[in-house]
């Protein structure tokens, strides 16, 4: 076992997938309990969706992919902020039109322009490979600013998250936080959609919280647990693709769901302690 | 000097003009309560009031150098995810987040205030509890504390009351009354007429418009003759 796992880091691809993997693990967690304690659960799906599509035509065009993907996935995750406000078009319905049109948009950019030869699934479904250095990089800063600003500001990041109208009231700008946590939340599905792929990378915002909050009642301890839950089930996930040579994002999310059911049944069992 | 002053204020959502014509003033230590049927804009003057929205026409002036940010205000029921996982120290904390400033974290005095407020509604020994293991009471009394311990000024309570029992709901009163007793400004949304009146000073009764402001015991004796039964019906 022990022989393995050294074997796995003596290569320099699994070293900076674990890195990168594990800061954005982290990022993703912390983001993901805002996400999902606002309900906006969807919005990271949707995200990876056009991430993907705008990945897709700037390979195409012969572009930078973050280059051009950072940017559409911020704009986007803006006018989705925009929505939920608004009540104009439902916010779940606008997410479902856009996330399954980026990815038709995407899929069919690379069909239909000839000579591209892309790794489709690699795209969908990530892969350990596609990390590189500049990938290692972004995850390192992106997970800097998450980590700093969540500790620094948690007071207001909770009163934000818990009552919106009463943070504003107290003189704290609520938009500047939400709009705050979309743009970072932006970042991090781009920068971890290779490792996870389009199709799973919203998994690694909507897990933890979700499991976390089977067993953990406060606050306080929802986020600790989160970000702890989501580095284990990082480095169970890719030891699991290196030894059984499986995809990395499935293996993680397939680590996610053990982890879930556990907190499942410990939560069940807790209950029935107190009773 | 009157505390709060709302001048022939207007609001709307969406360019649809929900309350218009309110005027009303109150002086500190006064007890206001708003009454009026299910979508006659209370909520909306709350959140107005609170600076959560701005005024179509009109205009909400606060004075005696009260802040805009130093009101504690109670929400109507449901504006907080029943599953939330917080603990009711970590709510009622979060009260105190208009004296953060420019500080990242609350300091001593913060947790200090908090316990105490704690202690005077006796929930202090629910500090570790979950909010979605509260009863529908105690989690009233928790958001009675968080406004609390954001305000030594005015409170603005929006139906505190709703879905309690008799019981629960005349403790919670109870408690209203003995911050109003020691000085606090109160403005109070209510449904249930009888029990509301019999604390407030001030009732304004509002249909989209403003039916009626003044003293309470002017609008019960009105009330009692039926005089804004009609417009209760029409609204
Ligand atoms: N966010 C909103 N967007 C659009 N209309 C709203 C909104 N909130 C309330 N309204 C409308 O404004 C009117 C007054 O609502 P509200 O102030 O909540 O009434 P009350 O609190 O007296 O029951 C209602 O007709 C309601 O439908
Ligand atoms: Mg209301």
């Amino acid at each position: 076992m022990l022989e393995t796992l050294r074997e796995m880091l003596s290569y320099p691809f699994m070293q900076r997938a674990m890195i990168a993997g594990l800061l954005l693990s982290l990022c993703a967690a912390l983001l993901g309990v805002i996400l999902v304690l606002k309900n906006l659960s969807m919005v990271g799906d949707g995200l990876s969706h056009v991430a993907f599509g705008a990945m897709a035509v700037a390979l195409v065009c012969n572009m930078a992919p973050l280059g051009l993907a950072v940017p559409v996935v911020l704009v986007t995750a803006f006018l989705l902020m925009r929505l939920q406000n608004g009540a104009r078009l439902r916010g779940d319905a606008a997410v479902a039109i856009l996330s399954t049109g980026a990815l038709a948009v995407g899929v069919m950019a690379i069909s239909v322009v000839p000579g591209v030869n892309v790794d489709l699934n690699g795209y969908l479904f990530g892969s350990v490979l596609a990390m590189r250095g500049a990938d290692v990089w972004a995850a390192i800063a992106l997970s800097a600013v998450v980590l700093v600003l969540f500790v620094l500001f948690y007071p207001r990041i909770f009163a934000v998250t818990f009552d919106a109208d009463f943070a504003r009231a107290s003189g704290i700008r609520a938009e500047t936080y939400t709009m705050l946590c979309a743009a970072l939340t932006a970042v991090t599905v781009v920068v971890g959609m290779r490792l996870m792929g389009a199709m799973l990378i919203s998994s690694l915002l909507i897990f933890p919280a979700v499991t976390s909050m089977r067993l953990f009642r406060s606050f306080r301890a929802v986020t600790i647990s989160a970000a702890a839950v989501s580095a284990l089930c990082f480095l169970a996930g890719i030891t699991i693709s290196y030894v059984c040579a499986t995809p990395a994002g499935a293996s993680i999310v397939c680590a996610h769901i053990v982890v879930f059911l556990f907190f499942t049944v410990a939560a069940a069992v807790a209950a029935r302690r107190r009773k | 000097m009157s505390l709060i002053t709302c001048e022939n204020l207007a609001l709307s959502y969406e360019g649809r003009c929900v309350l218009q014509g309110v005027n009303f003033s109150l002086a500190g230590g006064e007890y206001l309560c708003i009454v009026g049927e299910n979508g006659s804009g209370k909520s909306t003057l709350m959140k107005a009031l609170l600076s959560l929205k701005s005024p179509d026409r009109g205009e909400i002036r606060f004075g005696d150098g009260l802040r805009r940010t130093e009101i504690g205000y109670l929400p109507q029921n449901s504006a907080i995810r029943r599953d939330f996982p917080a603990n009711v120290g970590e709510i009622v904390l979060s009260g105190c987040q208009n004296t953060l400033g420019s500080r990242l974290f609350y300091g001593a005095a913060a947790r200090r205030r908090a316990r105490q407020t704690m202690e005077k509604l006796g929930i202090a020994h629910l500090s570790r509890r979950p909010w979605r293991e509260l009863s529908g009471g105690q989690q009233q009394r928790v958001l009675l504390c968080r406004a609390l311990c954001a305000t030594r000024r005015l409170l603005l309570l929006d139906e505190p009351a709703a879905g309690l029992d008799p019981v629960v709901t005349a403790e919670l009163y109870a408690l209203i009354r003995e911050a109003n007793r020691e000085g606090l400004t109160v403005i109070m949304v209510s449904h249930d007429m009888q029990g509301a009146l019999r604390d407030a000073t001030h009732v304004l009764h509002l249909a989209g418009h403003q039916v009626y402001f003044g003293p309470a015991e002017e609008y019960a004796r009105q009330d009692a003759v039926g005089c804004f039964c009609g417009g209760c019906a029409n609204a």
